[in-house]
């Protein structure tokens, strides 16, 4: 294995053993997402969800659960030291980029393998379009990981932590929530799942990710220099 | 960079404009549908894309700063930025304005370049909170370039997956079956877009020669407090900072 390999299996598996031990993250955003759908049940005063509507709920409360483990991915490493650790350590620095965006991969699907099934049994009549959403699930989360990290590393060391995360990221997502809703809609429809233009906006979901993970990169060096 | 220039730079300016709106007013046709509200396409689409091009020159900026550390190309990104968004302000309101006139509302929601637009302008909004929550100069100025290079390659990506999602109903007055514009609007548009860049390019400069003339200022003043109050002891602060004369070495 080379050095780079190990420091990144160091790092997730540091990550992913913190996060087991602890439960900082996970529990807060499983628990935020289920009680989403209950609001979302009485804002909308609907019980059974289908078609572009339901895409809509489980989307936004993705997008707003995956914000809060955002805003946490890299406080560890600057309250109890990592980032200095990390720059004395001898490994190339999009090691560590690479490492927490496959961390936040990784929450996010432990948040939809939970998240999603508790959506079906609440609102969903037909179950048949979730086998499919599974891509989908996984091609936006390759884009939120690699946002999501680039987003959390620029907003870990500044005053306004909390606030900047969403409010940088959320313009940002904008694209990929269009490409994941288009891409959902017609896969939860009441009639059983249809493929319309599923091919299309899997290649901008893939796109998406391509570009931000490259330019997260390019630039986490500069984001780590001191 | 020096003052020099910025007077020939801003009779230019104003020539130019001044003769785009005369065009406008007075020389270029009627549009036969709608009328004489059609001609805030002369300001509307130039201000858009000089702000467009603004932000991605923003980012190509934020780029070379951090490959050269140079903080010139910071200063230029920043301002580069900043005028773009007050550009931006002025394309939503002619933007709602033509809206208003030509599909009898302010804001249309499957029409994907307004949206697009806003989606950008909210973007490059929280360029300032961003920056001003970072204390350290040094680190302010190299956040700010990555953020200029994520929001710069982020809106073509937007463009486009915003007008997949809707159909179109946006003129799409440059490249239509039909052959677009006629030639006398062509050059209309033209001398409007050379106008709203040149307009830009002075406000760019003279922004950037006021921030190097406070800076200036603020050296001569601390290097004559250092002189006052410190006995003849040098001035060792860099450009832009601001540091407390020392008052122990008397």
């Amino acid at each position: 294995m080379t050095p780079s390999r190990r420091a990144f299996a160091a790092i997730v598996g540091k990550d992913l053993r913190t996060e087991l031990r602890t439960m900082r993250s996970l529990p807060a955003m499983v628990l935020f997402a289920v009680t989403t759908f209950i609001i979302f049940r009485f804002g909308l005063d609907r019980t059974a969800l289908s078609g572009s509507l339901a895409s809509g709920v489980v989307w936004t409360t993705l997008l707003f659960a995956a914000v809060l483990g955002i805003n946490r991915i890299f406080l560890p490493e600057r309250e109890e030291g990592g980032f200095d650790a990390f720059r004395l350590a001898p490994v190339d620095r999009p090691v560590l980029f690479a490492a927490k965006a496959t961390v936040l991969f990784l929450y996010l699907l432990v948040l939809e393998l939970i998240v999603v099934p508790v959506f079906a049994v609440f609102f969903l009549q037909e179950w048949s379009g979730l086998v499919p959403l599974v891509v989908i699930l996984a091609a936006t989360n390759l884009g939120f990981a690699a946002l999501g990290t680039l987003i959390s590393s620029m907003a870990v060391n500044s005053r306004a932590r909390d606030l900047l995360v969403p409010l940088l990221l959320l313009p940002l997502v904008v694209p990929l929530m269009i490409a994941a809703t288009s891409a959902t809609a017609p896969l939860l429809e009441a009639a059983g799942p249809s493929y319309d233009k599923f091919g299309t906006w899997l290649l901008v979901l893939g796109l998406y990710d391509g570009i931000f993970c490259l330019v997260g990169y390019a630039v986490f060096d500069f984001l780590l220099e001191d | 960079m020096s003052g020099r220039g910025i007077r020939q730079l801003s009779i230019a300016t104003a020539l130019v404009l001044f003769a785009g709106f005369a065009l406008v007013f007075f020389w270029v046709p009627m549009d036969a549908d709608q009328g004489f509200k059609q001609k805030i396409f002369y300001l509307h689409v130039p201000l858009a894309i000089v702000a467009l091009a603004g932000f991605i020159a923003g980012g190509v900026e934020g780029y070379r700063h951090l490959r050269s550390d140079d903080r010139r190309h910071d200063a230029n990104s920043y301002v580069f930025i900043h005028l773009s968004i007050i550009f931006g302000v002025a394309v939503l309101i002619t933007g709602a304005l033509w809206a208003k006139a030509s599909w009898g509302h302010y804001w249309v929601w499957n029409e994907p370049t307004l949206v697009s637009f806003l989606i950008v302008f909210l973007l490059y909004c929280t360029y300032y909170p961003f920056r001003y929550a970072i204390e350290d100069r040094d680190r302010q100025a190299r956040y700010a370039s990555v953020f200029a290079i994520t929001a710069g390659a982020f809106v073509p990506l937007n463009f486009m997956a915003v007008r997949m999602a809707d159909s179109l109903i946006h003129p799409r007055v440059f490249a239509t079956s039909d052959g677009g514009l006629p030639g006398s609007m062509m050059f209309t548009f033209l001398v409007c877009l050379a106008g709203i860049a040149l307009l830009w390019v002075t406000l760019v400069k003279l922004e950037l020669l006021g921030k190097q003339t406070s800076g200036q200022v603020s050296r001569l003043r601390r290097a004559l407090e250092a002189e006052g109050l410190g006995g003849g002891q040098e001035a060792t602060g860099t450009v832009g900072r601001r540091i407390a004369p020392n008052l122990e070495a008397q």
